[in-house]
């Protein structure tokens, strides 16, 4: 008797909150927030700029109501490719759940490792709550809006296991990260800063930490950046500053890698435009620094970022 | 001091500045801290401007679908002309403000989040429409934003 097929847990949440974002969107189309101030879909799920979560609450519901937001996000760099897509449901502008699929091409460096073909996917449950504060109304304090959050990624068996092991790297990992947002409102420039405290190697696409060679294998503090003008109601332009670990540099010297494994804070410029109240596009250049030098003749990682998203 | 060491603590002195006065002071419609932005009341082609621009708002207020019922019984005139004097002194005009306090005038309406943003909205539509510029409009909107503290009752 063949056993039956068991379906990932990540795939059935997806089709799960999907499915509520089209129901709730159906049923309750009327979610008041102002256009873009519930910020895009980041890369990791939660709700914020392209590469970090703001302390804004996703979706289009403001206090009192419900709302669901999806994405799918794809970015193209000299020699990798990652296509991104998941779900957020906003509670109350106070609560934030979001669930994101990561699916990396490692290109060349798989082919270099004997793996070709070689995709790293991973998943992210994040959480997000308000803490205190208004990012938009509350334009006569300095006061941002403040929120803490975690995310758990998870990253599913691939060929890379083996040496992930050798490296010391877990293949699951949680950030915890604070935000504080403002909106200049009079001034249309909304700022963001993030302290989020992180094992993650290339955003836990590449596991959590390091012990190979004596790697600093415990936390860290990485600061966040965002900066945005609005030009018009529904149409921002910005940039984007995220630190990020640097652990398997000294795993991979150990390994015989010289700085093969060294990392770079990630970077980009970006425009994000509301075509509708429920729609938004953004398009980034990213310079991610360097990903896996050893395989890509130590080259930056730079290239193009879109993503749209859906809320209700 | 590398640019990660700086904003690290620009940040954390941010979240520390921010947590202290995590408690708004409360508001009074009659003392904002916030100067308006030079030019302002001009640039809204002062009380004549104003008073045209609020004329147009209180129909749409009334004809929107989210929020129009809660204008069902008001003197839209009055409301206008009301407006007109509330933003003319907002704006560095010179008027005087002589209506009710913002949370005495909303205590029975049952004003939500999502009404107030609607109002928002409902007002860039009218600014929109008499062609203000939207730097102009987010001056405006940056000393009447405020006031959803004493306006949204239902939270």
């Amino acid at each position: 008797m063949p056993m039956p097929t068991r379906r990932p847990l990540h795939t059935t949440l997806l089709l799960c909150m999907t499915a509520a974002v089209f129901g709730l969107g159906s049923a309750r189309a009327d979610t008041g927030k102002l256009v873009l101030t519930g910020g895009v879909s980041s890369i990791e799920g939660a709700s914020g700029g392209g590469i970090s979560p703001w302390a804004v609450i996703g979706t289009q519901a403001t206090e009192g109501e419900t709302g669901v937001a999806a994405y799918v996000s794809r970015a193209t760099t000299d020699d990798y490719r990652l296509n991104a897509a998941g779900v957020a449901v906003g509670f109350n502008d106070r609560l934030e759940l979001s669930l994101g699929h990561q699916d990396f091409d490692t290109g060349i460096t798989g082919t270099l490792l004997g793996l070709p073909g070689l995709h790293l996917r991973q998943d992210i449950a994040g959480v997000k709550l308000r803490v205190a504060g208004d990012a938009i109304l509350d334009s006569d304090t300095l006061m941002p809006q403040i929120a803490v959050g975690l995310q758990y990624k998870r990253l599913h068996r691939s060929g890379l296991d083996g040496t992930l092991d050798a490296l010391g790297a877990r293949r699951h990992g949680l950030d915890a990260y604070v935000s504080a947002t403002k909106l200049f409102l009079a001034q249309g420039i909304l700022v963001n800063g993030t302290l989020r405290a992180t094992r993650a190697n290339q955003n836990g696409l590449l596991g959590h930490g390091a012990q190979l060679g004596g790697a600093d294998n415990g936390y860290e503090l990485q600061p966040e950046l965002s900066v945005a003008w609005l030009l018009q109601r529904n149409l921002a332009i910005g940039f984007e500053y995220r630190g990020m670990p640097n652990k398997l540099q000294r795993a991979g010297a150990a390994a015989g890698l010289g700085d093969g494994l060294r990392a770079d804070d990630w970077k980009d410029i970006f425009v994000a435009w509301s075509p509708s109240r429920n729609v938004s596009i953004t398009a980034a250049y990213v310079g991610l620094g360097r990903v896996v030098p050893a395989t890509t003749g130590n080259r930056k990682q730079s290239g193009a970022y879109v993503s749209a998203q859906i809320a209700f | 001091m590398t640019i990660r060491q700086l904003i690290a603590a620009m940040t954390a002195a941010f979240c520390l500045h921010a947590q202290a006065r995590s408690v708004p002071a409360p508001s009074a419609a009659s003392a904002w801290p916030v100067a308006p932005a030079p030019g302002l009341y001009q640039a809204f082609g002062e009380r004549a401007g104003l008073r045209t621009l609020m004329d147009d708002f209180v129909v749409r207020l009334k004809a929107d679908p989210r929020i129009g019922d809660k204008f069902r019984g008001t003197n839209l005139e009055n409301l206008a002309k009301s407006l007109t004097e509330q933003l003319c002194q907002l704006s560095g005009g010179p008027c005087t403000y002589n209506g009710p306090d913002m949370k005495t005038a909303h205590a029975s309406l049952g004003i939500t989040r999502a009404d107030f943003n609607a109002l928002v909205e409902v007002f860039q539509q009218s600014m929109d429409a008499k062609g203000i510029p939207f730097a102009r409009q987010n001056q405006m909107l940056a000393l009447l934003a405020p006031m959803y503290r004493d306006i949204v009752t239902v939270r």
